[in-house]
């Protein structure tokens, strides 16, 4: 098995302990794993702020990048560490490409491919225990790609509860969006402040000690109020709590 | 209700004065209030959580919902595909039973329509049932106004639309006018109107209400309502109420005049079993509503009930030039509500903060396309895009995708602005572009470093102050995945 991997762009920047996650929770598994190096982002802040043209520019050169790189190293499918990421290039790329058929066959053909982390670890290879231990109770906060467009629900649920140690706890109107929402943050501030608190209240009344999801970009708005707060709950991607390389890993008690 | 609106304590501004349209730009500085009103805030979540128990449950008693949802949409599709054909087959349909049809390109059609029959008739009392074709026009500011010297005694009848009159205030939600005041609140405004304390609570409130809104229906000479459904194969109007007011409104005045959308056509009467399951349930939560209510035209040789007088406005006002385009979906909408119910900025705005007869995401959506997208700048961006009006919508109209639609002909329009524009244009160059991501990257590294605290950037200038007012970022990694991946991981 050979996977190319999509590290999304903010990942990349801020949080590279993602990638590595990734990286090392793959390998462990024996996947190949190859990163394209041309890849830079997926378009999505242009494409949600409705300048479309800018983010076809951008899905065109993710094409590119990863097309190339099949031709070269011929890899079965692309993984994502953020349901919101690759649902951009699965879902929305043959949305933006709708007149144009050549790339809108292109971009469906890629879409094929690519998988959400979690969707590829439980579905295509089939794992829903990595071996993982890690002492603690956490709550899982679903992106809303990838709860309404990927349907991608129960796959994390099942690699968390696998996780030695770990126990997952329900909390409260968990379908709610953590309001993120890309540029919605910054063009609509309070709102998606108040949203983040609906959340923030509901974690802590859960009892939890952590919050995992499959969206870095939730967590970083999520965190980011919650270190406001002062709120002290722990923030981590579900590859930081797979990883085998991760000092907290396997730490339990 | 102008000549005996009583003085309020609170909130006396009558906003109906100042009209809806006048108010739709600025939904992020209303917003910014509303979302510190946790008086409203409560009110809110108490209705749509309680509306939400019930629709899943409902729901979940209905294991053939998602196959209602397709016949539904397809439903919608095919009327909209064939307007033309099923109008002049409703209109038919309504003559050859003795009624009225009158269409109304514009909202100031309608109300000449409806002021005009008033004058000839000399009526004086008009009693309304809840209809949002209505609101949105103004119709009652506008017959009040145009024709002042008729005088008319317009009463809403719909419990909360009844309430929100008196208070001088729009309704905040599609289903639920008042969802937005507490009973202390409702308790206020009729004791106002009573003249005397009435005790916060629902029995003796609606006791009130009953035996003051029975006067009016008994005096009124004209009574209006909406439409849930127009039926072209027989020109039968469908109308779901739970307060039965719908009933009284259209059989007891001499004359009953219904304002629909022209959207609001099914083909055939057997749809109706698609949709009335589909909006009892998405609306307020229950299998169907209390009342069910068929009216086929004027009361007829041998009947018991019904007006003696019978007028249906088909309503166009910019529903038409939606159609055959990439946003004629936003016409399948039946009201229902579920989308507002569902929507995490709904849940914290409420409706006001829209400006619109229509709030929420299908509020987003059809207050732009009606009024045009310089009137309605902020709307399609009230929205985090988490999709969960398209998932709960009954009908399956892809309401987020409207939404990008929108925000794409805005900028399309060049409604985005020059700094956006600047900001995308950077953004397309340097995300195409591997080697200018990496020197934007180490550039911001080092820019970053005066502007770090305790492993946060703040606070932040320009726009992302938006972001850092009242929340920290990080600040980027000191090596990027690329970075460790060269280096090997």
């Amino acid at each position: 098995m050979k996977a190319a991997l999509f590290i999304p762009c903010y990942v990349d920047a801020m949080y590279p302990e993602v990638g590595v996650g990734v990286v090392r929770t793959l390998r462990n598994l024996g996947v190949d794993i190859v990163y394209p190096e041309g890849q830079t982002c997926c378009g999505q802040p242009a494409f949600n702020s409705g300048f479309f043209e800018e983010s076809r520019s951008v899905a065109k050169h993710f094409m590119d990048v990863f097309e190339k790189e099949r031709e070269k190293e011929g890899f079965d499918y692309i993984v994502c560490p953020s349901g919101s990421c690759a649902t951009m290039a699965s879902h929305y790329y043959p949305f933006i490409f709708k007149d144009l058929p050549d790339e809108r066959e292109r971009s469906e053909e890629l879409g094929h491919k690519v998988r959400e982390f979690s969707d590829f670890l439980v579905n295509v290879l089939g794992v829903g225990d990595v071996g993982a231990k890690m002492s603690g109770k956490a709550v899982f906060h679903t992106g809303c790609h990838q709860r309404r467009e990927l349907g991608i629900l129960n796959e994390p649920r099942e690699l968390l509860e696998s996780v030695g140690g770990l126990e997952l706890l329900e909390w409260e109107n968990e379908e709610l969006c953590c309001g993120f929402g890309g540029t919605f943050s910054v063009k609509m501030p309070e709102v998606s402040t108040a949203m983040a608190d609906e959340k923030i209240d509901a974690l802590e009344k859960s009892g939890a000690d952590t919050l995992v999801s499959c969206d870095s970009s939730c967590l970083m708005h999520l965190a980011g109020r919650m270190k406001r707060r002062q709120t002290g709950t722990r923030v981590m991607h579900l590859a930081e709590v797979l990883d085998p390389g991760n000092p907290v890993n396997g730490k339990v008690g | 209700m102008t000549t005996n609106k009583p003085a309020l304590k609170r909130d006396t501004v009558d906003h109906r004065k100042e009209g809806v349209e006048s108010k739709v730009e600025g939904f992020n500085d209303r917003a910014r209030k509303a979302v510190k009103d946790r008086e409203l805030h409560d009110s809110v979540s108490l209705f749509v959580n309680k509306t939400l128990t019930g629709r899943q449950a409902n729901l979940a008693a209905l294991p053939e919902a998602p196959e209602l949802r397709e016949k539904a949409y397809h439903i919608k599709q095919k009327t909209m595909a064939n307007l033309d054909t099923y109008l002049d087959q409703m209109a038919d349909a309504v003559e050859s039973r003795g009624g009225n049809v009158h269409f109304a390109s514009t909202g100031e059609d309608v109300v000449r329509y409806i002021g005009e029959l008033a004058k000839r008739r000399g009526s004086k009392v008009l009693a309304k049932s809840k209809s949002m074709a209505t609101e949105e026009i103004e119709l009652n500011r506008h017959l009040e106004e145009d024709y002042a010297d008729l005088a008319l005694d317009i009463v809403e009848t719909d419990l909360g639309e009844w309430i929100a009159q008196l208070a001088g205030d729009h309704p905040s939600h599609i289903v639920g006018p008042i969802l937005h005041m507490n009973k202390k609140r409702i308790a206020d405004v009729l004791s106002e109107t009573a003249g005397e304390e009435l005790p916060p609570d629902v029995k003796a409130l609606a006791g009130f209400a009953r035996q003051r809104l029975r006067e009016k229906f008994l005096s009124a000479d004209i009574g209006i309502s909406g439409a849930n459904f127009g039926v072209a194969e027989s020109g039968t109007i469908c109308m779901v109420t739970n307060e039965g007011n719908g009933r009284l409104v259209t059989s007891v005045p001499p004359v009953h005049v219904v304002v629909m959308g022209i959207e609001k056509l099914v083909p055939k009467f057997e749809d109706l079993s698609v949709f009335t399951q589909l909006l009892a349930r998405n609306g307020t939560g229950q299998k169907l509503t209390v009342y069910t209510n068929f009216i086929t035209g004027p009361r007829g040789e041998g009947e018991l009930d019904g007006a003696e007088e019978f007028h249906l406005i088909l309503m166009d006002n910019g529903r038409s030039k939606l159609l055959g385009t990439e946003f004629e979906e936003a016409l399948y909408c039946i009201r229902c509500g579920s989308c507002l119910n569902v929507c995490p900025v709904y849940r914290q705005t409420g409706g006001h903060a829209y400006g619109s007869t229509y709030s929420g995401p299908i509020g987003a959506v059809i207050t732009p396309l009606l009024k045009g997208d310089k009137e309605a700048k902020d709307l399609p961006h009230a929205s985090s895009l988490c999709a969960a009006c398209t998932e709960t919508c009954p009908v399956g109209i892809p309401l987020h995708e409207l939404l990008l639609k929108l925000r794409n002909r805005q900028v399309d329009e060049g409604l985005a602005g020059k700094a956006q524009e600047m900001v995308f244009k950077g953004f397309e160059k340097t995300m195409t572009s591997p080697k200018l991501l990496n020197i934007s990257t180490k550039a911001g590294r080092v820019a970053q470093k005066p502007m770090t605290k305790n492993g946060s950037l703040r606070p932040m200038p320009g726009p992302l102050s938006g972001w850092t007012d009242t929340r920290d970022l990080p600040p980027l990694a000191e090596k990027s995945f690329r970075e460790m991946w060269r280096e090997g991981i």
